[in-house]
């Protein structure tokens, strides 16, 4: 572990249990699907097998006449309303412009089908099983169309066009044109012509990755009750009940007064649970029956009908010097976005050369539908599509330059002051620190196995920050309890509870840290883009230093002194003048109500200050000739967090990035069939990692504070899933020979690569 | 004077610049002279008043949440980037 | 609506009657009828472990089993593995090495993990690895898992 930073912290840095843990071990804890109410009502879906359809009609009265059902809702149970754009919060925190219309369509389908799996009606009814003998009553008439399944067919002149009204935007431009991209947008910086002639060595190719899954292991979820109030109540899993309340707002039309969203325990996200899908449906159900409608989808619901990440097809030219400076790169990118527009490519293409310092680049990026899943976020989206091209390219010149990949990498690498392709310079960041810590590292010092591969790659992500808040209230024993809205996914009640504990000086355990629902705290935006520790965090610190004050000046008051002669330390508040005066924070709270009443700290942040974060692997695998199959033998992942607030939760996203990335990069895809049909749409046959197919996952902490967060914090979620495609890549071409240019590494694909 | 660099698809409204020098001390102020100099800024960036849902700014490397009422300072650098969608 | 069976059986010690349809699953029993929801769901097809429970001394996939078929059954779940208000040593252990992120895969991995250590006292990593193949975690990579299951193996030798 390298630390840049040398301030003696008393909570900050240590191992407490988290605070929801005694419940999440007992089986106590109460998840989205273990919701219960009196009077609950069960929720089906019916979905389209087709993958590109018009709808010519849909017949309900058969499934509304059965036994036990109580209503059925399909597209035409949408308010009429819509025409507009609304504002919607995406995966990076970003507020994006996302047509009204598209978002019901992609929950209850309009006049087309635009994947196999696309929501089309939803039963409510007595229990789950009728819910579902129900659907197969529902009668819907198609005009099956050609499906497109590839960005390749998509872009095609002629090709089928999913959405008639669809034209391609560049940059606050429409070009008019109707087309399956929906968005073109460049990154230029010099002279990219000069570059390349200046180049005394150039490598060229293209990469193809296919479209994952987050593979969270709880389904998404939801239950509604419109009560007879007019106020709609929802409890569910999801990383940002705030999104979910201003989602249902928008596509409900209703204000955001008469909505209120209780998140429960939510069992993994990564991404995929920002976007609602079955709580608007619930919520339509519960309005036509009055009662409280419950929807869990199936797992092979949410491989057809939620959001994976893209499938990308990416080109890279790099230019460099025989010292290994790189003088040009280019990159031209485009991903599937899935039936709607919106793929990560914009994030992709601000993070594809982000490592390097490079004089002369180029990129394009291109936003293409085609008859897929809607794609959702999913950690660090669209960066490691990137970086499975450029890491590999990288690989690929050290050896032309005879170098060592992580020198030659050194020798370019991005550091404070480095104008980055899209524009902005980088503040302090921490790729130099991640690439010498590998290269300092026992696992890069020690020699190769015989006959394994052994690879290397780095990553960044942004991270970002956006709005959170926090409220304390002290209670008489001197604990305090701490609401916020972040919905905890890893542990972060408990490095947001750090916060606070550190600031006041007392025991972690003496923090209550509570996740409350949106009529409870100020708006807080969602568990995702490593953002939660960073900005949840941070309104904890504000919120602490809000009770701190008070505490300071009560003191003050019943010491009859100037607050300004006090401070307070390690939880005692004392006099810097007078060393009778002291009183410990405990002490003070007993006295509250005698001495003017209690004493409630308030914080609301939208920080700035955000620091991106690098993370980087080295990985030796095997590979087995005669089969093809990769084997991961040692896996180290290194990572700038800023400052790791509980080590073990750092450790743990690190390895869970880590080992989502091996998935990624060995096994994982969606397997389409040629009319659009997921093959794999089960958990045996989408092949996640098992505990039996990894090693321990090492880590390396890197610790280069983020000037722009009171503790250093940068945040850890999300970089760590960049470098494995490319690095595992880079170990199987350095064990076979071949240069590995798509993703899942199969074995038929490992083995394919040698001819 | 604050700095824009200008995104090479709009480069064809400024003449190819690449990087322009404009007066404000908010983005507001900053894009209105920007299209008093250059017509066609403004139809590109705002709509209703508002930066377009598209598009983000990024104002001294920080892509800022204020939109037209962040403040920009004599040596800001402005960079107008398409809003990070999906991801 | 289908006509439901009465089943006996015994959950955590204690005898508990359940009425159920012959189509539901002895997952769906213990949470929709029994209200026992420490008993997750990830696929409902015998994929992902969560809803992992020991059946007259054996370890299942509980939507695979049908709640008709548990007449008669011991059957042990999440809910029982702690004694009162103390923690079965691998909810400790799971708790002091940080080896739960969102926690739903939780229970099915401490009901499969307990059933090993039942058996196999001082198991090899390899051992632990491939005994909880059958349970699927996104979230951690596994490393704290196996080493939580390390580190309650030897608190319960030490204990021994």
């Amino acid at each position: 572990m390298t630390s840049s930073d040398s301030t003696d912290y008393k909570v900050l840095g240590t191992r407490p249990i988290r605070h929801d843990g005694a419940d999440k071990v007992t089986g106590r804890a109460i998840y989205g699907p273990d919701f219960d109410t009196a009077g609950l009502l069960h929720g089906k879906i019916l979905r389209s097998p087709h993958a590109h359809a018009r709808i010519i009609s849909i017949d309900t009265s058969e499934a509304e006449a059965l036994d036990g059902v109580m209503a059925v809702v399909t597209g035409a149970d949408w308010p009429n309303n819509s025409n507009g754009t609304s504002m919607v919060e995406d995966g990076t925190g970003t507020e994006i412009e996302s047509n009204s219309n598209w978002l019901r369509e992609n929950l209850l389908a309009g006049d087309k089908v635009l994947y196999a799996g696309h929501a089309i009606a939803g039963v409510a009814a007595a229990s789950p099983h009728v819910a579902e003998e129900a659907l197969a009553l529902i009668e819907v008439k198609y005009e099956v169309l050609e499906p497109v399944l590839t960005i390749q067919e998509a872009m095609a002149k002629n090709a089928p066009i999913l959405h008639e009204g669809l034209t391609t935007q560049e940059l606050g431009e429409d070009s008019g044109v109707v087309s399956n991209t929906a968005d073109h947008f460049q990154h230029t910086k010099g002279n990219i012509e000069k570059g390349f002639e200046a180049a005394d060595v150039v490598v060229e190719r293209e990469y193809n990755t296919v479209m994952v899954h987050q593979g969270y292991i709880e389904p998404h979820n939801g239950t509604a009750l419109w009560n007879t109030d007019g106020r709609l109540h929802v409890w569910c899993s999801t990383q940002g009940s705030f999104v979910v309340r201003d989602s249902l707002s928008d596509l409900l039309d209703i204000p955001v007064s008469q909505i209120r969203v209780t998140p429960t325990e939510i069992g993994g996200g990564f991404g995929g649970k920002i976007p609602i899908y079955v709580e608007p449906v619930a919520a339509l159900l519960s309005k036509k029956t009055g009662s409280p409608v419950k929807i869990v989808m199936s797992r092979k619901e949410v491989f057809e009908g939620s959001g994976p990440t893209a499938g990308s097809n990416i080109k890279i030219k790099l230019g460099a010097k025989s010292d290994g400076t790189i003088t040009a790169a280019h990159a031209w990118m485009a991903m599937e976005a899935g039936g709607y527009p919106g793929s990560p490519v914009g994030a992709a293409a601000q993070c594809v050369f982000a490592a390097y310092d490079i004089e002369n680049a180029l990129v394009d990026g291109y936003d293409v539908v085609v008859n897929k899943p809607k794609t959702a976020p999913y950690r660090a989206p669209g960066a490691p599509n990137a970086a499975f091209g450029m890491e590999q390219a990288m690989n690929e010149l050290a050896e032309m330059l005879q170098m060592d990949p992580i020198d030659l990498r050194l020798k370019n690498v991005a550091t404070e002051g480095t104008r980055r392709v899209d524009g902005p310079t980088f503040r302090r960041i921490g790729a130099k620190e991640v690439l010498e810590t590998m290269r300092d590292h026992p696992h890069y010092q020690a020699a190769k196995t015989e006959g394994h591969g052994r690879g290397i790659a780095i990553g960044f992500w942004f991270n970002i920050g956006f709005d959170s808040a926090c409220n304390i209230a002290v209670n008489s024993d001197g604990s305090i309890n701490l609401t916020e809205g972040s919905t905890d996914i890893g542990g972060s009640r408990t490095s947001i509870a750090m916060h606070a504990a550190e600031v006041l000086g007392i025991p972690v355990e003496d923090v209550r840290p509570s996740v409350v629902d949106t009529d409870t705290i100020g708006f807080t935006a969602v568990t995702g883009g490593s953002r939660t520790t960073f900005a949840t965090g941070w309104a904890a610190y504000e919120a602490a230093q809000d009770v701190k004050k008070q505490s300071i000046e009560r003191a003050a008051s019943i010491w009859d002194v100037d607050s300004d002669t006090l401070n307070m330390e390690d939880g005692v508040i004392k006099s810097k003048t007078d060393s009778e005066l002291k009183m410990t924070f405990k002490e003070l709270a007993s006295q509250m109500s005698d001495t003017g009443g209690g004493i409630t700290g308030r914080a609301s942040v939208n920080p700035k200050g955000v620091g991106g974060s690098f993370a980087g692997n080295m990985v030796d695998v095997s590979v087995d000739d005669e089969t093809g199959k990769v084997t991961i033998e040692r896996f180290t992942c290194v990572q700038d967090v800023g400052k790791a607030i509980h080590p073990s939760y750092v450790e743990g996203q690190m390895q869970g990035g880590s080992a989502q990335g091996i998935g990624w990069a060995l096994n994982e895809e969606y397997f389409m069939n040629d009319q659009g049909n997921m093959a794999n749409s089960s958990l045996l046959d989408y092949r996640m990692p098992t505990s039996l197919d990894l090693p321990m996952i090492d880590t390396a902490i890197v610790e280069v504070a983020n000037p722009g967060h009171p503790f250093g914090v940068r945040g850890v979620g999300e970089a760590n899933i960049v470098p494995p495609t490319p690095a595992i890549a880079n170990a199987v071409s350095d064990a076979t020979g071949n240069i590995m240019t798509q993703l899942p590494l199969t074995p038929g694909a490992v083995l394919d690569s040698g001819k | 004077m604050p700095i824009i660099f200008v995104p090479s698809l709009m480069q064809k409204l400024c003449n190819g610049e690449q990087k322009l020098l404009i007066e404000g001390t908010n983005l507001r102020q900053v894009i209105d002279n920007l299209d008093l100099q250059y017509t066609g800024f403004k139809d590109r960036l705002v709509e209703d008043g508002k930066i377009k849902p598209n598009i983000s700014v990024a104002v001294d490397g920080e892509i800022t949440p204020l939109g037209m009422i962040q403040k920009v300072d004599t040596n800001s650098e402005i960079h107008f980037l398409p809003a990070i969608s999906g991801g | 609506m289908t006509t439901k069976t009465h089943v006996q059986t015994t959950i955590n010690g204690e005898p508990v009657d359940f009425l159920c349809e012959p189509r539901q699953s002895l997952l769906e029993c213990l949470r929709d009828v029994v209200g026992l929801t420490g008993t997750k769901e990830g696929c409902n097809d015998g994929n992902c472990g969560a809803c992992t429970v020991k059946l007259d001394g054996r370890i299942v996939t509980s939507c695979l089993v049908l709640g008709v078929e548990a007449q008669g059954a011991d059957i042990e779940t999440i809910e029982g593995v702690a004694e009162g208000t103390n923690l079965h040593p691998l909810q400790l252990a799971f708790l002091e090495n940080a080896a739960l992120q969102c926690g739903i895969c939780t229970p099915g991995f401490i009901v499969s993990a307990k059933s090993l250590l039942d058996q196999n006292p001082n198991p090899t990593e390899h051992e632990i690895r491939f005994w909880l193949a059958n349970n699927l975690c996104r979230c951690t990579g596994y490393d704290k898992i196996v080493r939580a299951v390390q580190d309650a193996a030897k608190k319960m030798q030490e204990a021994s």
